[in-house]
C-alpha cells in the first residue's frame, strides 16, 4: 500500500506539474469554448441551445490533450521498464496514473465546465449538475483515455492515433452525461443518464487498467 | 465447433481446407446472393413504403454482419491473445476490413433508405450513431495495426483494443431500447414471431445467407494471404542470410 501511495504521489506530482499540468488543459478548455460562439454564430437564443453540450466536446477533447504523455515519456526514458519490475503490478501503476490524470486536469476541468456553459448561455441552476457530470464523466475519460494511451506505445504518429482509438470509446460518457443535462434542462428525469454515466466511468475504473497493464506489457516485451 | 477449431490451427491443414472451402463459400454466396436479389426486386412494393423497401434486402444484412464481423474479431483476437495462435491473429487482421467494408455499405444503404422515408439523409438516432461508433472502431483497429511497426506488437496491441471494443458491441444493440427514436426497433427477431411479412421475409434471410457465404470466402481468401505474406517475409529473411 506505501508503495502504491508513493507510485500515486510521483504521479500526481508529474501530472500536475509536467508542461503546464492543468493550466495547459485548462486553457484549451478555454480556447474551444471561445471558438465555439465564433463557429455557430454568437447570437444568445442559437447558443444556448448548444451550450452543455458542447461544455461536453471541449471536455472531451481537452482530456484527450494530455493523455500523450501519460505512458510514453516513461516508455521513452525507460522508468516504464522500471517500474514493470518493481514491486507493484502493472495495473496498479495504470491505476495511479490515471487517477492522478483525473486529479490534475480532469477535476480543474469539472469546475470549468459549468462556467463554460454559463457563459454559453447554460442556465445557472443546472451547474452543480454540470460540475458533478463533469467530474464524474472525466473519470471515464482518464481511464478508457489511459487504454488508448498505453496501446498505442512504440507506434507511429502517438497523439493523432490515440484520438482516432480513443474517441469512440468517449462516446458513451458524452451520450450519458450531455443526455442527464439535457434532461434536467427540459425538467425530465436526470438521474438515469447521470447513473449510467457513473456506472460506464466505475466499469471503466474497474477494467481499465487490466487493458492498459497488458498494452504496457506488450509494448515492452 | 472446439474440435472444428482445433482441426484448423495446424496452417497446413489450414491452407488445404480453405483452398476449396473459399471456392465453395464464393460460389455459394453468388447463388444466395443472386437469388436473394432476384427474390427481392420481385417482391411486391410495400404500401406504406413503396419500391424503396428493396433496399431493406441489402441494408439489414449488411447492418447484421457489421456485428457479426465484429464478434468475429472479438474471438479471433481472444484466441490470438490468450494462446499465441499465429492463425487466429492472422484471422483477426483480415477481417477488420471486410467488417468495416460491410459497416459502411449499411451506413451508406441506410442513408440512401432514409432520404425518401424520413425526408434527410442522417438523423443523429442512437442506433445509426452507434452504427457510425462501430465503423470508426473498425478504423482504429485498422489504424493500430498500421502505426506499429513490429508485427507482432501490433497484433497483440490490435487485439486488446478489439477486446475493449466489445464493449461496444452491447451498446450498439440496447442502445435501441434506451433512446427509443426514429428509428424503428429491430422487426425480425423479437418475441411472438416476426413482424415481417413472408413476401420480405425469405428474401432478407437469404441475402442475410449470402453475405455470410460472402463474409467466410473473402475472409478465407485473407487470412491465406496473410499466411502466405508471412512465408514471403521469411523466406526472405532466410534469402538474405544466405546470400
Amino acid at each position: 500500500m506505501t508503495g502504491f501511495l508513493v507510485l500515486f504521489r510521483r504521479e500526481l506530482a508529474l501530472a500536475w506539474g509536467r508542461g503546464g499540468g492543468p493550466l495547459l488543459a485548462l486553457a484549451f478548455f478555454a480556447c474551444t469554448a471561445t471558438l465555439l460562439p465564433l463557429a455557430v454564430g454568437s447570437q444568445p437564443a442559437r447558443l444556448a441551445a448548444v451550450a452543455t453540450g458542447s461544455a461536453w466536446l471541449a471536455l472531451a477533447l481537452a482530456s484527450l490533450l494530455s493523455l500523450e504523455r501519460l505512458f510514453a515519456q516513461d516508455y521513452e526514458d525507460g522508468a516504464l521498464d522500471l517500474l514493470a519490475l518493481g514491486p507493484a503490478p502493472l495495473e496498479a501503476v495504470a491505476f495511479a496514473k490515471c487517477l492522478a490524470q483525473w486529479l490534475a486536469a480532469g477535476a480543474p476541468l469539472a469546475f470549468a465546465a459549468p462556467l463554460a456553459a454559463i457563459a454559453l448561455g447554460a442556465s445557472t441552476a443546472l451547474a452543480p449538475l454540470i460540475f458533478v457530470a463533469a467530474l464524474a464523466g472525466g473519470l471515464g475519460f482518464s481511464f478508457t483515455g489511459g487504454i488508448g494511451a498505453a496501446l498505442s506505445l512504440g507506434g507511429r504518429r502517438g497523439g493523432v492515433l490515440i484520438a482516432v482509438i480513443v474517441l469512440p470509446l468517449f462516446a458513451p460518457p458524452v451520450i450519458f452525461g450531455a443526455g442527464a443535462v439535457e434532461a434536467m434542462a427540459g425538467g425530465l428525469d436526470w438521474r438515469t443518464g447521470l447513473m449510467l454515466l457513473c456506472a460506464y466511468s466505475l466499469a471503466a475504473v474497474a477494467l481499465g487498467p487490466f487493458a492498459m497493464a497488458a498494452a504496457c506489457r506488450n509494448a515492452l516485451s | 465447433m472446439i474440435q472444428a477449431l482445433a482441426f484448423l490451427t495446424n496452417p497446413q491443414r489450414f491452407l488445404a481446407f480453405s483452398r476449396w472451402a473459399a471456392p465453395l463459400f464464393g460460389v455459394l454466396a453468388a447463388g444466395l446472393l443472386l437469388a436473394g436479389l432476384w427474390l427481392g426486386f420481385s417482391a411486391p412494393p410495400d404500401y406504406q413504403q413503396g419500391a424503396t423497401v428493396r433496399i431493406m434486402f441489402i441494408h439489414v444484412p449488411a447492418a447484421w454482419m457489421s456485428l457479426f464481423c465484429y464478434a468475429c474479431l472479438g474471438a479471433a483476437s481472444f484466441l490470438g491473445l490468450v494462446f499465441r495462435h499465429a492463425l487466429a491473429e492472422a484471422a483477426a487482421r483480415a477481417a477488420a476490413p471486410l467488417g468495416a467494408a460491410f459497416t459502411l455499405l449499411a451506413l451508406l444503404t441506410g442513408s440512401l433508405w432514409g432520404r425518401p422515408m424520413w425526408g434527410t439523409w442522417w438523423v443523429w438516432d442512437a442506433r445509426l450513431t452507434s452504427v457510425l461508433v462501430l465503423f470508426l472502431f473498425y478504423l482504429g483497429y485498422m489504424a493500430l495495426l498500421a502505426a506499429i511497426d513490429d508485427e507482432a506488437r501490433a497484433n497483440r496491441a490490435a487485439a486488446i483494443l478489439a477486446l475493449v471494443g466489445l464493449v461496444n458491441l452491447p451498446i450498439v444493440h440496447w442502445s435501441v431500447n434506451w433512446w427509443n427514436t426514429l428509428h424503428q426497433p429491430a422487426s425480425v427477431l423479437r418475441p411472438g414471431g416476426s413482424a415481417l411479412a413472408p413476401v420480405y421475409l425469405w428474401p432478407l434471410l437469404i441475402m442475410a445467407l449470402g453475405y455470410m457465404a460472402l463474409f467466410g470466402s473473402l475472409w478465407l481468401v485473407r487470412i491465406r494471404g496473410e499466411v502466405w505474406r508471412r512465408r514471403a517475409a521469411a523466406l526472405a529473411v532466410q534469402a538474405a542470410g544466405r546470400s
